[in-house]
């Protein structure tokens, strides 16, 4: 049963739709086609003038070592990001599910990290680890560790990753709570007396009947590690040592505002769109429909 | 195949105590229902018999053996849960198969084991599919035959027919009645509904308040109800009841409308003066000419049900719950044409009265 509203005339839909139409091609459309029409350029470092290169910008892009390192780089970062930020809150979340009393204040502490802006988070996470005066690596150095971010490749890929997941674990720890509280309780005690354990439960029952709400946090996790941390990396390594850490959305800013090189800076952005679009189909098609079981 | 005893089962939640000891002994292969309003306390009763709910105090042992301290797994028993709590995303096999996985038995034995309980429970060409693609009695039949397959010492039934259309329902009821009967398994059944209980149970446990009220025969209870809840409980519409007194060395009730009623056979002279409540169920009242006449009943409304004709109404005299009149119902013939705004004279059957101790409240024993 499809509910569709009937206009006499065309003047007043027209009317209607004219802010959402003006919002949307000041704010999307048109930057998008100006990244669009300027990746085909390259621009002189005043800006004075620019050379149409056609895909040029494009070709020198894939066959940089640079820039392709950058896409493995994102890759191993947002694989992380997401695997530790929704690990992790799985787990607090299976454990706040099985308390009785109190879950709603762990609830209330648990999402409180969600509210700390990612460059804030950044901040913080860097004191912690400060090669100087650090408390954690103060311990580390006490364990025997010489930690230094600053330096080693691993280590600050290993920071921004704990910094950009901290904040999501509450975010996922939210969905996964309420996905847990969905399954109804009967189910469980079902597979309880037909002799599952806790775990056993979990993975034959529990996780399969979550798996909605796990792909979804999948999909959402990914773009947030793709596009939402460059706070974070910005204040921890700003993409460094040697662009260990320089993800996508990080190049395209220091190639562009660092680097001057607004052509390239386009095409990048460009190719981020093209990834965009990539997700969201895929987040419409598989959890608009809520295939799983 | 196995006996369950309850020895002076206590449950209390925080400071609250809603089971205030339960003694019943289920013999082998013996059908239980657990009868009850809502809140009285038999869902718990159950779920501490499965070991979902710890037992505050007293024993729980099936089979002789206390399991107040087992897990659910190792009580070896199997429950059926109002919802059905299918495993939503597993296929009808799956769902029955998933026990003996666990258990660890060789896959051609499962594969047989839920063969033969499809089988019984029609289910064999549903093997494949999900429960959200059966309708409601066949997701009740797959938790039944969930149970089945493992062979458990003890069926537990959580009002297992309560989300069916009564058509479904009284279809199921005789299922899971000849399935007992067949498999010969101790059954433990939970259920408000007092027609269930009535044509499901070897012996009925009448739950009120967290309290057995009566544990005996269907029938038993019918006609000889130990307190005045379960005699308005049992039955429908439920029993009448009436103040009443015993007169001094007559056999008679005196009714508070001045009407006195026969009790021959019943009363001791000791008895005299005691004041009690009478209760009369619908179906021993009779009409009468009005010279013959123990009650007169100003009819309120008249159901014709066909097989029967229902009339309520009410009584002159105070009510037991501090009414003006007391509200009455009759059961009577399908043929008898009774008009509404009528009054009827009503005679009560021989040996129909049931007395029950005013303050008590409880049965007073024929004598």
């Amino acid at each position: 049963m499809e509910k569709r509203v009937t206009f006499k005339g065309w003047m007043l839909p027209l009317l209607l739709l004219t802010p959402q139409v003006l919002v949307t091609a000041f704010f999307f459309f048109w930057p998008a086609w100006q990244a669009v029409y300027q990746s085909l350029f390259i621009p002189d470092p005043f800006g004075l003038r620019s050379q149409f290169v056609g895909l040029g910008n494009f070709e020198f892009l894939l066959g940089d070592p640079f820039y392709r390192a950058s896409f493995w780089t994102t890759a191993i970062f947002s694989s992380l990001v997401t695997l530790a930020s929704m690990g992790f809150a799985l787990w607090l979340a299976v454990m706040a599910d099985r308390l009785i009393k109190g879950s709603g204040a762990y609830r209330t502490l648990l999402i409180w990290p969600y509210a700390v802006a990612p460059a804030v988070a950044g901040v913080l996470w860097l004191f912690m680890f400060n090669t100087r005066v650090g408390v954690i690596s103060w311990y580390l150095g006490q364990a025997g560790y010489d930690w230094n971010h600053v330096l080693n490749p691993n280590e600050a890929m290993g920071l921004v990753v704990i910094a950009s997941s901290w904040g999501r674990i509450s975010y996922n720890f939210l969905f996964f709570l309420a996905g847990l509280q969905a399954i109804p309780k009967s189910v469980i005690e079902a597979a309880a007396i037909d002799g599952a354990h806790f775990w056993k439960r979990f993975w034959t029952i529990v996780f399969p009947l979550l798996s909605p709400t796990t792909f979804f946090l999948l999909v959402v996790n990914i773009v947030y590690a793709f596009f939402e941390t460059f706070g974070v990396i910005h204040t921890i390594t700003t993409g460094g040592p040697q662009q260990a850490t320089t993800i996508l959305v990080y190049k395209v800013y220091s190639d562009g505002f660092v680097g001057q090189d607004l052509g390239s800076s386009a095409a990048q952005s460009v190719i981020l769109l093209v990834v965009v679009g990539i997700l969201t189909i895929i987040q419409f098609r598989y959890i608009e429909r809520r295939v799983h079981y | 195949m196995s006996t369950i005893s309850l020895k002076s089962v206590r449950k209390s939640f925080g400071k609250t105590e809603v089971i205030h000891g339960i003694d019943v002994e289920v013999a082998d292969g013996e059908f239980i229902v657990i009868v009850g309003p809502s809140g009285c306390g038999k869902s718990t009763v159950l779920r501490m018999v499965a070991g979902l709910e710890t037992v505050t105090g007293g024993d729980i042992a099936i089979d002789g053996n206390r399991v107040n301290d087992l897990e659910p797994m190792e009580r070896n028993i199997a429950m059926v849960f109002q919802n059905y709590a299918l495993y939503p995303h597993m296929s009808v096999f799956d769902n029955m198969a998933y026990g003996l996985k666990i258990a660890g038995m060789p896959k051609a034995e499962i594969a047989e084991r839920v063969q033969t309980a499809a089988k019984m429970l029609q289910l064999e060409e549903y093997l494949t599919r999900k429960p959200r693609q059966l309708s409601g009695g066949q997701r009740q039949r797959v938790a039944m035959g969930r149970a089945i397959v493992r062979e458990p010492s003890a069926f537990l039934f959580d009002e297992p027919l309560s989300n069916l259309d009564a058509k479904l329902r009284v279809q199921m009821r005789l299922e899971i009645k000849q399935l007992q009967r067949s498999l010969g398994t101790t059954s433990l059944y939970v259920t408000h509904d007092q027609v269930e209980a009535m044509t499901l149970a070897d012996r009925l446990i009448v739950m009120n308040a967290g309290v057995a009220e009566q544990i005996d025969t269907p029938m038993h209870v019918y006609e000889h109800p130990a307190s005045i809840f379960v005699a308005g409980f049992i039955g429908s519409p439920s029993m009448n009841f009436l103040p009443a007194k015993i007169d001094t060395g007559r056999s008679t009730l005196s009714l508070e409308s001045g009407a006195n009623v026969s009790a021959e056979g019943l009363v001791l002279a000791a008895q005299s003066g005691r004041e009690i409540i009478i209760g009369i169920r619908p179906e021993h009242l009779e009409l009468a000419s009005p010279d013959r006449a123990d009650l007169t009943l100003h009819i309120a409304a008249v159901e014709t049900l066909g097989a029967d004709t229902l009339v309520h109404g009410s009584i002159a005299g105070a009510g037991v719950d501090g009414t003006k009149n007391a509200s009455f119902a009759a059961r009577l013939p399908g043929n008898a044409r009774i008009a509404e705004g009528e009054t009827l004279p009503l005679r009560i059957a021989d040996g129909a009265l049931h007395l029950f101790d005013r303050q008590s409240e409880k049965r007073i024993a024929e004598i």
